[in-house]
């Protein structure tokens, strides 16, 4: 049975709930594949996308999850954090929830955004990123999208490069793949690994080819140039020389190593322009799961039930009827 | 027939029936204390016996000096939003403190005379705990020329200190110590690299990188503290006191220095005894804290260091912020948490009650020894020093609650914490201080 109101990340989260969630999103991501790419599950509920940091790829993705579910959603966005603007995180909140909304979807540069939210609204609160905390539906989509080349996670390793320091798609990632029992590396300057990450289960190596031995997937995070800026690394070309995950340095991976990144990239730094568009990359495929993650995501969390067996999914089927003939 | 302590009203009397306990000389014992003018006259075991002077009773209260904070930020002037000098010394009496030294990061700041005198003029009409101010160290707390500290002690200040920031650079710390050293008032250093620290919102390590919360690195402490122990060395008839420590390597900077015969104090907080940074794991802003919040070792080792007098004593970083401002994103919350109402208790729950010391020995951190650390009188129960007292109860239990502090602001860190010992009384000059709805 799934109880979750909120999902504030993957910490914590068993390999039983993660696998209920992959599951259900593999029933949504059909749904997409549909000329009316539309089912009746959230209908009448109410979904605030509350986005206090740019980001567009997250947002239209969480959008279309909710409009493909039938629910109604309106958008927030601000630049910069709720006190520059003037009025705080919790007002803007509060008065959201008064025009009673369901859900709150919220992108935030500060981490425990959405923890502050989930202490004191009712509405059940989805995080959509969380300063350098987590972004739990991206976790889940990197992993669907795993979960779809290797059909399950056993003996695997995942190795995870760049800025891991500033990335919430780390945590996330670590948090969830190391529940599913998968050997994770991290890589990446000295200066970007945080202190005493490997107590989260990882491993960590500071040389990318060493870290890519034996790999069966790869995630290259984005590097923000504001941290050579900051002087956590000398200079861009340096990085990429080193760091870059190019064709090369995936001779040291397997052969069929999948290569992934979050979005959006910087070709020619963090990844090779022809292993971004090569035939192991699924970085598009992340994309159209995302949808289908966020779909599962929402709906589990509005209280509707897991669907895991043929049974279940004949119901959705039947939803998805009444769907069309709404639509 | 004795009289009940609650309808205090004579100013030479016994208070009889208690458990005096003596910091000083590291005993309790059951007895009773006459007061004559409102100082001390005599403290005696055993029950009283003549009755020349109206007699108290105790009730079988222990009986202590009036407890001392010598790090307290009262807010006025300029943020009388958060706490007042009438608000905050209601609150320490309320926590059994009868005196506080309140720190000068206010606005202005404690950087002349007539602000000192401004403070000491508030505290008289409040009529609470002595308020012993701290002057700012540099003119604005800005690092860059002298506050004037002759004029300044001569109005009440104790100490100098820019506290909320370090004073940060070398140069300036000695100067500071160099100027200081002829009155006799110690240095207070906020023991900080600013750089280091960055943009850092909480301790720096495991804890920090699950959050994905900015790290201070312990070293951030360390760094200021190293420096000025080393400036130290070479000024003479300087005095040097490190405010709330945190880590376990300043521990082990202070316990060299002292080897080394340096003339150093230090004190820790309440909350680096018993939180660590694990405990942030709710993005509680209450628990925002500068230093932050440490780890395991860095808790075990500043307990440590009481026990062998490293650390000197205890002061609660006393630290209010109004609801509005914590009730915000924790990248964005003011840092530190109010402290004078759960200081005594949080010590007899976390130090007494688990055996790291005796119940005299944890009130002498609060006591004599910070007043010996700011060389302030107060903290002894010696024949004729004013009857400033606290009586209170070392069993009973209780649970912190936001509305029954009496403080302006509630951002405790101890919320829902469990505690133990409750301040019932408290004198100052023997005259009841603790107005009667304190004890909710």
């Amino acid at each position: 049975m799934n109880t979750r109101k909120h999902l504030l990340g993957l910490e914590g989260m068993s390999a039983e709930e993660i696998t209920r969630l992959l599951d259900t999103a593999e029933s949504f991501k059909e749904v997409s594949e549909r000329p009316v790419k539309k089912v009746p599950a959230l209908r009448g509920m109410t979904i605030a996308n509350l986005f206090f940091e740019p980001s567009t790829r997250t947002r239209i993705s969480f959008e279309l999850a909710e409009k493909r579910l039938s629910a109604d959603s309106v958008n927030f966005t601000v630049g910069g954090s709720s006190v520059s603007k003037g009025e705080t995180l919790r007002d803007t909140a509060e008065n959201i929830q008064a025009m009673k909304v369901d859900m709150i979807v919220i992108r935030h540069s500060a981490a425990g955004a959405p923890h502050f939210l989930a202490g004191l609204l009712e509405a059940s609160v989805v995080n959509a990123g969380d300063g350098a905390h987590e972004h739990p539906t991206q976790g889940l989509l990197d992993m669907f999208t795993l979960r779809e080349r290797w059909g399950n996670f056993d003996e695997r390793k995942v190795v995870i490069v760049g800025d891991v320091a500033h990335s919430r798609v780390a945590r996330s990632n670590i948090h969830g793949l190391v529940a599913m029992g998968v050997e994770v590396v991290v890589c990446g300057p000295p200066t970007l690994i945080p202190m005493n990450i490997e107590r989260l289960g990882v491993g960590v190596e500071s040389d990318l080819r060493k870290a890519l031995d034996g790999a069966d997937a790869v995630n290259v995070l984005r590097i923000q140039k504001e941290r050579q800026a900051a002087g956590l690394f000398p200079s861009i070309d340096e990085y990429a020389r080193v760091w870059g995950v190019s064709a090369d340095a995936l001779k040291h991976a397997k052969p069929d190593c999948v290569v992934m990144h979050p979005g959006p990239m910087n070709r020619g730094i963090e990844i090779a322009q022809d292993v971004a568009d090569g035939e192991r990359s699924v970085i598009l495929d992340q994309v159209t799961n995302g949808v289908a993650v966020r779909m599962a995501v929402l709906y589990l969390c509005s209280g509707g039930a897991a669907i895991e067996s043929e049974e279940e999914q004949t119901t959705t089927e039947a939803k998805t009827t009444k769907g069309k003939q709404v639509a | 027939m004795m009289l009940k302590l609650a309808n205090l009203t004579h100013t030479s009397y016994i208070i009889d029936n208690v458990v005096v306990v003596d910091p000083v000389r590291n005993t309790s014992y059951p007895g009773h204390v006459a007061i004559v003018e409102g100082r001390i006259d005599a403290v005696e075991r055993g029950r009283a016996k003549e009755a020349s002077l109206p007699i108290y009773d105790g009730g079988g209260l222990h009986l202590a000096p009036g407890f001392i904070d010598i790090h307290v930020h009262l807010r006025e002037p300029g943020h009388e939003y958060k706490e007042t000098v009438a608000s905050g010394t209601l609150a320490a009496v309320a926590g059994g403190f009868t005196a506080v030294a309140c720190m000068p990061n206010t606005n202005p700041a404690i950087d002349d005379p007539s602000v000192v005198e401004f403070i000491l003029k508030q505290a008289k009409i409040a009529g609470r705990a002595r308020v012993y101010p701290i002057a700012a160290a540099t003119k604005g707390r800005k690092g860059e020329i002298l506050s004037e500290y002759h004029e300044l002690v001569a109005a009440g200040a104790v100490a100098v200190t820019d506290d909320g920031s370090p004073v940060a650079s070398a140069e300036m710390a000695r100067r500071v110590m160099e100027y200081a050293a002829p009155l006799g008032i110690p240095f207070i250093e906020h023991c900080e690299d600013m750089a280091a620290s960055g943009e850092g919102v909480m301790h720096e390590g495991f804890y920090s990188t699950k959050l994905g919360l900015k790290g201070i690195p312990a070293h951030s402490e360390e760094v200021c503290l190293a420096r000025d122990l080393l400036i130290l060395k070479s000024v003479r008839g300087a005095r040097f006191h490190a405010a709330h420590m945190s880590t376990c390597g300043s521990v082990a900077l202070i316990r060299r220095a002292k080897e080394d015969g340096l003339p150093v104090t230090a004190e820790t907080a309440p909350h680096y005894l018993c939180l660590e940074d694990k405990d942030l794991v709710t993005y509680d802003t209450n628990k925002k804290i500068n230093p932050p919040l440490r780890g395991e070792e860095d808790r075990e080792a500043m307990i440590e260091a009481l026990k062998d007098g490293t650390i000197d004593c205890v002061a609660s970083d006393h630290a209010p912020h109004a609801a509005h401002e914590k009730q915000v994103e924790f990248n964005a919350a003011p840092n530190g948490s109010v402290g004078l109402e759960t200081m005594f208790p949080l010590l007899v729950k976390h130090l007494v009650k688990p055996g790291h010391m005796t119940l005299p020995q944890a009130l002498a951190l609060i006591t004599n020894k910070p007043a010996q650390c700011l060389g302030i009188p107060g903290g002894t129960l010696a024949r004729g020093v004013p009857a400033d007292l606290v009586l209170f109860d070392p069993n009973e239990e209780w649970t912190v609650r936001a509305d029954a502090l009496h403080s302006k602001s509630r951002n405790s860190a101890f919320i829902g914490h469990a505690v133990t010992g409750r301040v019932k009384h408290t004198l100052v000059d023997g005259v009841s201080v603790l107005p009667a709805k304190v004890g909710v």
